[in-house]
């Protein structure tokens, strides 16, 4: 199997709140940093991924973020404009706003239109060979099939036409495990879990796109195992405590309380991993990245997000 | 700071009729809905609906609740004496099912039993209904207008869809409203009624022939012609449910945890909100650290904690009370003086979110992290404890 940095094109999806915009940038700047040439992309105008590199926004046109590291964001009207001059041949002057619009008013109707152009433009970049790696801030869990699945919704809605024409070469790079993959990250909580392992069964089952990884983010490290989690049981119990508490104070309670919180929120969080390796089709590689305590934010979160995955990807 | 007289999200629930949980998806946001009813069933009595979008299963079942339908059920009154309370009131849930809310209203709506039957076995209609103008957003907001307006209920408490843009909710029966008026709707549907393309619409059919075929267009027009014939009926409802967002007995309740992202996302609500007159009645910052972790006494407690594992004697002293080796006690000792740092990481980077959500809302509800997923009844009500600002310890 084509290891996830070796591939061309890599969705990035997950349920709101589990850490997908930094992964991608995370994965984005680990393959520059090994010497890649890439492009990231986020698709729907919130700024997520301009604010991972502590940019104020960006544009179609990608911004260099760092050498090698490119970004941009995808919008319609930049799409459609692209699309009209490259595959339907109609060179677009002057402003098509009015046109974009209509199409984002059409694509409420036609599933599959909006995505098609978005879709489009990556494939378009994989093919061109214009760099080694494209990773998308894709869709969350809930609108990703729909999303890369929009060439196949398209090719089965319309029978004929040009933008059928254009699905062909879409849906070879897009079913290609050696250049597409998808890549989910989810939280050692309930629901992402659930969602991630529905999620992947139904990308096997309706889509032709490989499912590269899963990525668990923000996992808790266990404080104490075994032998040890007994002798902090122990420090816990009314006679040890009364001995902290006479040499430090009362307040040496809360710090114990605070350990065994986290200590059973570590246990639940194992519980969902373990989870996921039974639930989890075999072939669909399980990576762990731990909770970073950082204050930081932003570019340097990015950095040390990429470090982890670094060690994770081996 | 100015006080408006809900005090507490208990005075809240009590003085109104509809709540609407919001907030950025991973927040809690259809745990803290249904914590809400069964707080509100318990203490204020009357009939409480919640109306949830896509709870945990094990949520889900403890309440009752199958996986599709538009069924209300009621959580059994033996399911609250189980958990130890008892439930004045009733407590009644239900699951958003967007496809068939979309059915209700094209049968409401449908002129007639031909245009109905026609919209429904649409290919394209059976297409949108996942997607079309916000398509979760309105039906949530549509389902709390008929469950409201239908006399039913004492309170209904709406969890929402996760959203790609929380403004996409406030927004929905508004975008109802605009679609069907909006001059793009006229162009793309003139052409084929009248077979005559207007002067304004040639450059976009042209494109768009280019793009999607003409085919494909012909289809759209013609969905959204069948679609038309509703206009009257849609407009006035989306009207009717657009007033609801800012009746006085609605209140928005946003849900954040104090996380960076989710915190940015609830400040952006909040202001949202006040520039659209709908009323934010109150903010709960979910799974946060116990506020006992930032104290000094603590964090010089926890230093001192190696001091403690340095001294032969009390080590001695500890492993004797604890049953374990001299040799263990130390070692945990520092490695919990060690992993108590991270917490004072942790619990830094929330007290300055904290400080910055705090004046956004007329009332701040703050829930610990507890040490278990809510997954029944109990933890849910420990959890409304909570909220209304009575937690257990």
């Amino acid at each position: 199997m084509t290891a996830i940095l070796d591939r061309q094109l890599l969705f990035v999806t997950g349920k709101g709140g589990v850490g997908k915009t930094t992964t991608a940038a995370a994965l984005a700047d680990l393959a520059a940093r090994e010497g890649r040439r890439v492009l990231v992309c986020e698709m729907d105008a919130k700024g997520a991924i301009a604010a991972a590199f502590d940019l104020p926004r960006l544009q179609f046109e990608p911004t260099e973020v760092r050498p090698g590291l490119h970004a941009m964001a995808m919008n319609t009207e930049d799409s459609l404009r692209e699309y009209l001059r490259v595959m339907a041949r109609v060179p677009v002057v002057g402003r098509i706003g009015p046109l974009a619009h209509m199409f984002d008013f059409v694509a409420d109707a036609a599933p599959g239109v909006k995505e098609i152009l978005a879709i489009g433009k990556l494939c378009y970049e994989v093919r061109e060979r214009h760099y080694d790696l494209v990773v998308v801030d894709a869709e969350a869990s809930g609108h990703i099939v729909a999303q890369i699945d929009a060439p196949r919704a398209i090719r089965e809605l319309v029978q004929v036409g040009p933008v059928r024409d254009q699905t062909e070469w879409m849906l070879r790079i897009l079913a290609d495990p050696a250049r597409t993959g998808l890549v989910v990250v989810t939280t050692p909580e309930e629901m992402p879990v659930t969602e991630t392992i529905e999620l992947v069964a139904k990308v096997q089952a309706t889509t032709e796109v490989d499912v590269a990884g899963v990525f668990v983010n923000r996992m808790l490290p266990e404080w104490f195992e075994g032998r040890d989690l007994e002798v902090f049981e122990g420090l816990r119990g009314p006679q040890a405590q009364a001995l902290l508490a006479a040499a430090l104070g009362p307040k040496v309670g809360v710090v114990f309380d605070a350990a065994a919180l986290a200590q059973s929120r570590s246990g639940v969080a194992n519980g969902f991993v373990e989870r996921l390796r039974d639930e989890l089709p075999k072939e669909v590689p399980l990576h762990v990245l731990p909770e970073l305590f950082t204050k930081a934010s932003g570019r340097r979160v990015v950095s040390l997000v990429a470090d982890e995955l670094q060690g994770a990807l081996g | 700071m100015a006080r408006t007289p809900n005090h507490s999200l208990a005075d809240l629930l009590a003085a109104k009729e509809m709540v609407v949980v919001c907030g950025s998806g991973g927040t809690g946001k259809t745990t803290v809905a249904a914590a809400l009813g069964a707080q509100a069933a318990v203490n204020l009595g009357g009939r409480v609906l919640v109306l949830t979008v896509d709870p945990a299963r094990r949520l889900a079942t403890a309440l009752g609740l199958g996986s599709f339908g538009n069924d209300v059920v009621r959580v059994p009154p033996e399911a609250f004496a189980d958990a130890g309370v008892e439930c004045r009131g009733e407590l009644w849930v239900a699951m958003l099912d967007t496809k068939a809310g979309w059915d209700e209203l094209i049968r409401r709506h449908a002129p007639d039993a031909a245009l109905r039957d026609q919209v429904l076995a649409n290919p394209l209609y059976r297409n949108i209904t996942g997607r079309f103008v916000n398509s979760h957003d309105y039906i949530a907001m549509e389902r709390l207008h008929d469950l409201h307006s239908s006399g039913d209920y004492d309170l209904v408490i709406i969890d929402t869809p996760p959203s790609r843009n929380a403004l996409d909710l406030l927004d929905a029966p508004g975008r109802m409203k605009e679609f069907f008026g909006s001059r793009l709707l006229k162009w793309l549907t003139v052409p084929y009624r009248s077979r005559l393309f207007t002067m304004a619409s040639k450059p976009f059919y042209q494109v768009a022939d280019r793009v999607l075929g003409s085919r494909f267009l012909q289809d759209i027009a013609e969905f959204f012609i069948l679609f038309q014939t509703m206009e009257a009926g849609f407009v006035a409802r989306a009207a009717q449910v657009e007033r609801l967002l800012t009746d006085d007995r609605t209140t928005f309740v946003v849900v954040s945890t104090l996380e960076a992202a989710p915190a940015r996302e609830a400040r952006f609500l909040a202001e949202e909100l006040r520039r659209r007159r709908m009323p934010l009645g109150a903010i709960v910052l979910n799974r946060t650290l116990p506020a006992a972790v930032r104290q000094s006494a603590v964090a010089k407690a926890s230093t001192a904690l190696r001091d403690v594992a340095a001294d032969t004697a009390q080590v001695r002293e500890l492993a004797k009370a604890s049953g374990a080796k001299p040799a263990e006690v130390k070692r945990v000792l520092g490695e919990v003086a060690d992993r108590f740092r991270d917490v004072t990481v942790v619990a830094g980077r929330e007290a300055e979110r904290r400080a910055e959500l705090s004046t956004a809302a007329p009332v701040t509800a703050v829930v610990p992290t507890m040490a278990t997923d809510v997954h029944d009844l109990g933890t849910l009500l420990e959890l409304g404890r909570h909220l209304s600002g009575n937690g257990s310890r």
